[in-house]
């Protein structure tokens, strides 16, 4: 086993990286995912990683650049934030509908306008659909540990799909953590060499990408969207498999004090950290709080999820996103409806919280479960509200 | 009418690994030359062999004869016209195809 010391969680991405022996990276530094690309050029600069970093003119190019390297066989990284992030939007659906697996970080960060550099997950809501796997980190050793399960599952022959590793922008990019980086070894037992189905071979010729016509086209997203849903059981059992090596457990759906409680808050990222102990406060005040945690988003642990918080009377969906004019944050609205064919489901309130870099406290958080009681008694008024907010 | 499935050409259960044309070269077997709407005419009179129709053509229409003239294989030809265009000797004219 590896040791446990401080580390910039940053630094430590860029160091699993180099541990999973990427190939090619292509990256665009945006803050605040820059110190994991300026540490994984170091990496390659001092010959520490011996892999290609192609420097870029934007995002667009670098997410360009990836595509192409892993179509050759390339085990292929990059990293990017917010408006880095939109400017890949384009590309970012060609990856899992080829089928190349290309695994990035993004350190979120709210969207212009106004300009912010500060943490919420508005980059990423609005690249909810682009067909890639995406994971939350809440703290520095789940950063880390999601990378080499990222590579471990993406470049699985079963699934073949991208994938993001989501972690909060400053909250955890920035953040020192005592983080226990594995022996080489572990990763090498756990991450076997990228052997992709098909790559691009002038001595075995095939074409990536041609176009879909109308007798066609459906019939191509079909067995795409079939084939990543059935990816689920793959990123399930390479989580068992994660406990087996690293003796660390993680789940698409998690829980914190759920049992018998009442009213849950669900959350995702490292916001629930905070979560957590407003938790334990609620419990001592004798309120019957628990928290769910969502890990994997997409795709989406439908079955799972329901059967984590059917029993309950009141979830309290907490978005990091404005999805303006919609029935709920993004994630609410996704909980919703997939509760919604679940007799005796649990109510949903729908809070936006903590935009741009705006601190969501204890009290917070305390604030939206006593909302969230109340509304079992009266409907809100509102499909969703904002809270620490000044009027 | 029939149902929007059945111009389908595939279940989506044969539908290649990331829809991938698994086959190199099989751009033959897609028939370019019904989207013509004119045709390249060669007055043969006018032609001096130079080949520019034979090297510009983008879909590689064109191929030689045994006295050198290069003739459109219309199967392919989608009458972009770029042939007629470049043609030094304007020996080639577009024709409204008659359906």
């Amino acid at each position: 086993m590896g040791k446990r010391i401080a580390k910039e969680v940053s630094i430590a991405v860029a160091e699993a990286v180099k541990q999973c022996k990427v190939d090619v990276i292509a990256a665009y530094p945006i803050t605040p995912q820059t110190h994991i690309v300026e540490h994984l050029s170091e990496l390659v600069a001092n010959g520490e990683l011996d892999a290609e970093y192609i420097t870029v003119e934007s995002e667009h190019s670098a997410i360009s650049a990836c595509l192409g390297s892993v179509a050759t066989g390339a085990r292929t990284f990059t990293s990017t934030s917010s408006q880095g992030l939109a400017l890949m939007h384009e590309i970012l659906f060609i990856a899992p509908a080829l089928r190349l697996p290309v695994v990035m970080v993004v350190a979120n960060r709210a969207l212009s306008a106004p300009i912010s550099i500060w943490n919420d997950h508005g980059d990423i809501m609005a690249e909810r659909d682009i067909g890639w796997i995406q994971t939350f980190a809440e703290n520095g050793q789940e950063a880390v540990d999601l990378v080499y399960h990222a590579f471990r599952v993406a470049e699985d022959r079963r699934v073949m799909f991208p994938a993001i590793v989501n972690i909060d922008g400053f909250t955890l990019s920035h953040m020192i953590e005592p983080i226990e980086l594995p022996d080489q070894e572990q990763v090498d037992r756990y991450l076997p060499p990228f052997k992709p189905r098909y790559k691009l071979d002038p001595r075995k010729p095939l074409s990536m990408g041609p176009v879909g016509i109308p007798e066609i086209y459906m019939e191509a997203k079909k067995a795409q969207d079939e084939a990543f849903k059935s990816a689920y059981r793959v990123i399930v059992k390479a989580w068992d498999e994660f406990e087996e090596v690293f003796g660390r457990r993680y789940h698409p759906v998690e829980t914190y004090r759920l049992e018998d409680a009442e009213v849950g808050l669900l959350i995702m990222g490292s916001l629930a950290e905070t979560a957590m102990s407003a938790v334990d406060r609620m419990r001592e005040a004798g309120k019957r709080v628990g928290l769910v945690r969502l890990r994997l988003w997409r795709p989406f642990p439908l079955r799972d999820f329901v059967r984590t918080v059917r029993g309950l009377k009141m979830l309290a969906v907490i978005d990091r996103a404005l999805s303006p004019g919609a029935t709920g944050g993004p994630v609410a609205t996704e909980v919703r409806s997939a509760l919604y064919q679940v007799p005796g489901r649990p109510r949903v309130a729908s809070f936006i919280a903590g935009l741009g870099g705006r601190d969501v406290t204890v009290e917070d958080f305390e604030e939206m479960a006593d909302r969230a009681y109340f509304y079992l008694k009266k409907k809100p008024k509102e499909p969703y509200e904002m809270i620490g907010v000044k009027e | 009418m029939p149902k929007g499935k059945d111009t389908a050409l595939m279940s989506w259960k044969e539908v290649p690994f990331g829809c991938h044309i698994l086959e190199p070269g099989n751009s033959v077997r897609f028939k370019t030359g019904d989207w013509r709407s004119f045709r390249p005419v060669l007055d043969k009179e006018k032609c001096v062999k130079c080949g520019q129709c034979y090297i510009l053509c983008p879909d590689m229409a064109y191929s030689p004869d045994e006295e050198g003239y290069y003739l459109v294989d219309l199967t392919y030809c989608k009458g972009c016209g770029i042939c007629a265009s470049v043609c030094p000797k304007g020996a080639i004219t577009m024709v409204i195809e008659e359906v």
